[in-house]
């Protein structure tokens, strides 16, 4: 609008006529290379492992550091004497049997709960009703802390590995289901017409169309439902520690507090933190290598 | 138009017969009705091609065809039979790159319908499918995953896919329009050179009159709002290179007198 007066004066400009221009090509050998290689230190950065084996290593001298500095090993071990006592604890067989005895129960409720989201995720993908069921339950269930289920679970199943399972049922039911069921509703029109072009339809479709399509989704819908269990597993044993025969990680941490063992204490929680970055680097992330990365559906 | 019993489709009649059909689909606040009773025959080795500006229905009325869409009045049949439900029969190729599913390589891609349609032996499969990759030029890329290849290659490789499951019909919802001019150019020369070779049948649906009378041996021209038929061309005298002939550009002024002309009024 603000041209209204320049236009009017309408000056007309004129490109100069020029001549056409050719140029001979270089040779392709002329050139040299078109690709160079890296160094060795830009390589080396690129390993997303290594750069954050440095970001532990750096956490760990700085826990060393604070904790001489602070010199108290009854509020505060070093890692070294973590270290020791961890080992300690490895060597006598107490911590391979708490962290048997949380595995053990760990992967009996994320398997029911990964059997039960598949079912009921499947029904709820076939129809419009069975989706708006799903989807409100989910809502309503995912921010219930499945901790504060626990009492309603002891009265229910006792005290014992069925409560256990309940409340780990509970804690990974509702995420995977959230992230399986998003995943499916954002498979692209296109490639749901695909999957129905070759006449496939009912469970079939949802195995050969749905999931592939949105593994993405559902892996990490897996990956914080594996985060959820472990942290409402280790809360409940600390809550009401031995579990049927087997003591737990959580019931580990609990009895050497009590006996101020400190150093015990971190060793425990170590355990707890090796067992999540074992399970985040290298089973979930050899699945991720071996499906969305490879098939370009996640990047880093 | 009399019913057959689908065994034999002699030349004479139709392969396909759209047959006084109305579509609609719903959106959110309303029913939209995209064809009014459109017909048209399609014979065997036809490449046919609907035309029109966006909003008149040629991509509703190929969905339709593929079975995602049921006629509120009218029907449509394949060799005599009322199409119901979607099927292999009916090979769609789309625009969308993401048809091809990026879990798969492209072997297993094409593959795929064979083994969930149960088509061919199953010692067939890989046979076919190699030979109908190796024929749209992708021979070395049997292994590869789709999200490595560009545009153009994953379109070749939605066509091999479709054509190696040898459909009764081969239905393409601007399978182009997302690429490239370059390309685009090619790929239309490519899918003339295996139509010489294979001579499948197809309905092909673009807004690109160029497009349209290259590929066409017969062309549907549609008007929007709603859609209907306004002409049905014979488009076989134009081979592959003619697009600048003075024959070629007045086909192409008067295509464009019609959809143009037709616009003015629907508009008021």
């Amino acid at each position: 609008m603000a041209d209204v007066s320049t236009q009017a004066q309408k000056q007309v400009i004129e490109v100069a006529f020029r001549p056409d221009i050719h140029r001979p090509l270089a040779a392709a050998n002329a050139i040299g290379d078109v690709t160079q290689k890296l160094g060795l230190f830009e390589r080396l950065s690129e390993k997303t492992w290594l750069r954050r084996l440095a970001v532990i290593l750096v956490l760990v001298i700085a826990w060393e550091l604070y904790a001489r500095y602070a010199s108290n090993e009854l509020m505060f071990p070093s890692f070294s004497n973590t270290a020791l006592a961890w080992w300690e604890g490895v060597r006598s067989g107490v911590l391979i049997r708490a962290v048997y005895g949380t595995m053990q129960v760990l992967l009996l409720g994320y398997a029911v709960a990964i059997g039960i989201s598949a079912l009921i995720t499947t029904l709820a993908i076939s129809t419009r009703v069975g989706t708006d069921v799903l989807a409100t339950m989910t809502a309503m269930f995912n921010p219930l802390p499945a901790i504060a289920i626990l009492p309603l679970a002891l009265l229910w199943f006792g005290l014992g590995v069925t409560s256990l399972v309940f409340v780990i049922v509970h804690s990974v039911l509702w995420a995977v289901s959230l992230n399986t069921l998003t995943g499916f509703l954002s498979v692209s029109q296109t490639q749901r017409m695909v999957g129905r072009n070759y006449g496939l339809k009912g469970v079939g479709f949802v195995l050969r169309i749905l999931v592939p399509a949105a593994f993405p989704s559902i892996l990490s819908g897996l990956k914080i439902g594996w985060a959820f269990a472990w942290r409402t597993l280790i809360a409940a044993e600390l809550v009401f520690g031995v579990s049927g025969s087997s003591a737990g990680l959580g019931w580990y941490i609990f009895q050497n507090r009590n006996a101020l063992e400190t150093a015990n204490v971190f060793a425990g929680l170590l355990t707890v933190i090796i067992i999540g970055l074992l399970v985040e680097g290298v089973v979930f992330r050899s699945i991720e290598a071996v499906t969305v990365r490879r098939w370009g559906m996640q990047n880093s | 138009m009399q019913q057959t019993n689908g065994r034999n489709t002699s030349p004479s009649e139709p392969l396909l017969a759209v047959d006084g059909v109305t579509l609609q689909y719903a959106t959110r606040q309303q029913i939209v009705t995209a064809t009014h009773r459109v017909s048209f025959d399609m014979y065997e080795h036809d490449r046919f091609v609907l035309l029109g500006p966006s909003g008149c229905g040629k991509s509703t009325l190929l969905k339709s065809i593929g079975g995602f869409l049921s006629p509120v009045e009218g029907e449509i049949r394949l060799k005599g039979q009322r199409i119901a439900r979607p099927g292999p029969d009916r090979m769609i190729v789309f625009q969308e790159f993401d048809q091809l599913l990026p879990w798969q390589t492209v072997l297993q891609n094409v593959v795929f319908p064979m083994r969930t349609a149960g088509r061919f032996a199953r010692g067939e499969w890989e046979d076919r499918a190699r030979a109908a990759i190796a024929k749209v030029g992708l021979g070395k890329f049997v292994d590869a995953y789709p999200h490595t290849l560009s545009g153009g290659m994953k379109q070749r490789v939605a066509i091999a896919r479709a054509l190696a499951m040898e459909p009764a019909v081969l239905l393409m919802d601007e399978p182009f329009a997302a690429l490239d001019a370059l390309t685009r150019r090619r790929m239309q020369e490519e899918l003339l050179d295996l139509w010489a070779e294979i001579r499948f049948s197809m309905i092909f649906v673009t807004h690109s009159i160029e497009e349209a009378i290259l590929l066409a041996s017969r062309i549907v021209v549609m008007t929007p709002h709603p859609g209907q038929i306004i002409a049905e061309l014979d488009a076989t005298r134009f081979a592959h290179d003619q697009s600048g002939s003075d024959e070629f550009v007045s086909f192409h002024k008067q295509i464009n007198g019609m959809l143009f002309g037709q616009q003015k009024v629907a508009n008021g």
